[in-house]
């Protein structure tokens, strides 16, 4: 077991260096972030100066072989705009992105996984027809039409919940406060989930349905709740577990529009003012962060992958 | 033959009585879309009323706040937006298909490398590469089609890749390669035909997801920039709380299309999967 979790941990190092490389080369692509300061206000000298201190001047292998060099010495440099660590930056911010994907994601699921069972138990019926029906409905909304529709019902129409930010400042906090702010994000972002997921867990669900061994289980006459949840179940988890992994960088992304239209003060708005900014540093942080993320969830899910299904070697 | 097999699929097709209405709908807002400069009752970037003013006879879905006839906006907005969805689909696709025929047929070190670049790209978080690679290049329509259809490619490429696989191992491909038929005309005469109907299928939802998020960028502001209308631009202004409580007319018309776009596109791509399925010949 520990040989194989450090042989996908040795696989995942070449992989998290080629996105930085890409990440890297693209943003250079763009445009020097030097354009962003240029006005009547500052002279050529000083643009010069700012280059060179932040070795904007060297060519872009050099300026990225300084970058990965300060990052494996745990250095994720200075943002351009407010000359904050950045690794202060993201960590001031990571928290409130955790707290919506976690629940997002939690909600999503409890909304997903019942309802592809039950679509997949009553395959090719009215219901599951509806259930599938209702799923495509839910992916076709787009994240910020959806929230935008929210803010009009329960902040405009009916004045229950606050349109943006986490917090009120009268109130100052608090689970309560907090939990407020947190349901039309979270609401938006758990749509999305289920509305994707429900037809994959029915799949998995229906693929699993179909194997001898549960026609076995039929046939010993143990009544279909049994069978549906000691044996078809506990398969199709399997999965499941892959279905829940692969949602992670969908729900990072998701974030970035959730955050910016109920202005949540996670990563998605750090993003979206670094990304407009062209604030170096501050965009390979949070793209280095995601693709660890991402990779650290892959990693898991090949992990609980081969806890679960006993047929795997390692 | 050929002919028969047709007709079972569009057969099997016509079952999905949803799907139908969705594929009827579809054409008719494809028609319209196309046949926009005919029937748009204005010039969609110029003023040519009051200001912001309510539906009514003169202007069916009324004006914005610079007097531009919103109808107008709308059908030149789904021009764009349809025209943004199927171009980075086909561009997509075209990567997706070839990547996956290289990387299927060849094996060995192109296959590694191009399946490592592929796992690259999809686990990274695809919006963040998207919004880095707007930034970045001016945004605007060329900007996006590029950059949706340089990013969509991986799921059409990995699909190709395992069908080719499998196709690699039947008789008539060994039989092939046994005649000595060239590799090129074994890969695309033999096995491409064989993997279109999957990568058909997929290629929907590729398009669906294209037309999402060439609204959430141009809603983001990254995407198509005004004056020139889109389906997520349009919905820009409905941030504003003005607009959002009392101008509904602005932006329920443009969210509603995306919406139906969607689901179409969606229930056809997926009955489509249903009637393209070997497995489901009568």
């Amino acid at each position: 077991m520990w040989k194989y979790i450090l042989k996908k941990l040795l696989l995942a190092i070449p992989v998290l260096l080629g996105i930085t490389i890409i990440d890297y080369a693209i943003m250079s692509l763009a445009g020097s972030p030097l354009d962003m300061l240029a006005g009547p206000r500052i002279t050529q000298e000083n643009i010069a100066l700012r280059a060179a201190r932040w070795g904007l001047d060297q060519p872009v292998w050099v300026q990225y072989g300084r970058w990965l060099g300060e990052v494996l010495r745990g250095n994720l440099g200075f943002s351009y705009k407010s000359y904050q660590p950045v690794s202060e930056l993201i960590g001031s911010h990571i928290g409130p992105t955790l707290l919506l994907m976690g629940v997002s994601s939690v909600l999503g699921f409890a909304i997903a996984i019942p309802a592809g069972i039950y679509s997949a138990v009553h395959r090719y019926k009215k219901r599951d027809y509806a259930v599938v029906s209702i799923s495509f409905i839910l992916s076709s909304v787009p994240g910020f039409f959806l929230a935008l529709l929210l803010i009009y019902l329960f902040t405009v129409r009916l004045g229950w919940l606050p349109s943006g930010g986490m917090t009120t400042a009268s109130v100052g906090g608090g689970f309560a406060d907090v939990a407020r702010h947190l349901v039309m994000p979270a609401l938006v972002l758990a749509v999305g989930v289920a509305g994707t997921n429900i037809r994959y867990i029915r799949s998995s669900v229906l693929e699993i349905m179909g194997m001898d061994y549960l026609r076995t289980a039929t046939a010993k006459g143990i009544g279909r709740r049994l069978v549906i949840r000691r044996h078809a179940f506990r398969n199709a988890l399997l999965p499941i577990v892959t279905v829940i992994g692969m949602q992670i960088p969908v729900l990072f992304g998701g974030a970035v529009i959730v955050e910016q239209v109920f202005s949540w003060p996670g990563l998605g708005l750090v993003t979206m003012s670094a990304v407009t900014g062209r604030d170096y540093p501050v965009i390979m942080g949070v793209c280095l962060l995601s693709a660890v993320v991402v990779l650290v969830g892959n990693l898991l899910t090949d992990i609980v992958y081969a806890l679960v299904d006993p047929t795997i070697s390692y | 033959m050929a002919h028969g097999k047709r007709r079972g699929v569009w057969r099997r097709f016509c079952r999905h009585r949803v799907a139908v209405a969705c594929l009827a709908l579809l054409a008719l807002m494809m028609l319209l879309a196309l046949l926009a400069p005919l029937i748009a009752p204005y010039a969609p970037t110029k003023p040519v009323g009051q200001f912001a003013q309510p539906p009514g006879p003169g202007h069916l879905l009324g004006t914005d706040k610079i007097g531009r006839d919103v109808l107008s906006r709308n059908l030149y907005a789904m021009r764009v937006s349809l025209f943004v969805g199927l171009m980075a689909t086909l561009i997509s696709t075209a990567v997706g298909v070839l990547l996956g025929l290289v990387s299927g047929w060849f094996g060995g070190p192109a296959d590694k490398a191009i399946m490592g670049f592929t796992d690259m790209v999809m686990s990274f978080p695809y919006i963040l590469l998207v919004l880095v690679a707007a930034a970045i290049f001016q945004p605007g329509l060329k900007s996006i089609v590029l950059i949706l259809g340089f990013v969509d490619w991986p799921g059409v490429a990995r699909l190709v890749r395992g069908n080719v696989l499998s196709l690699k191992e039947t008789n008539f491909a060994k039989s092939d390669v046994t005649a000595g038929l060239p590799g090129g005309y074994i890969l695309f005469s033999e096995i491409l035909p064989n993997t279109i109907a999957p990568v058909l299928v997929y290629a929907t939802s590729v398009f669906a997801l294209s037309i999402l998020d060439e609204a959430a960028l141009s809603f983001l502001g990254m995407g198509v920039q005004p004056p020139t209308p889109s389906l997520g631009n349009l919905l820009n202004g409905a941030e504003s709380l003005s607009v959002l409580t009392g101008k509904p007319w602005l932006w329920v018309p443009a969210g509603t299309t995306i919406i139906l776009l969607v689901v179409c596109i969606n229930f056809v791509g997926d009955a489509l999967r249903d009637a393209l399925d070997p497995r489901n010949t009568e």
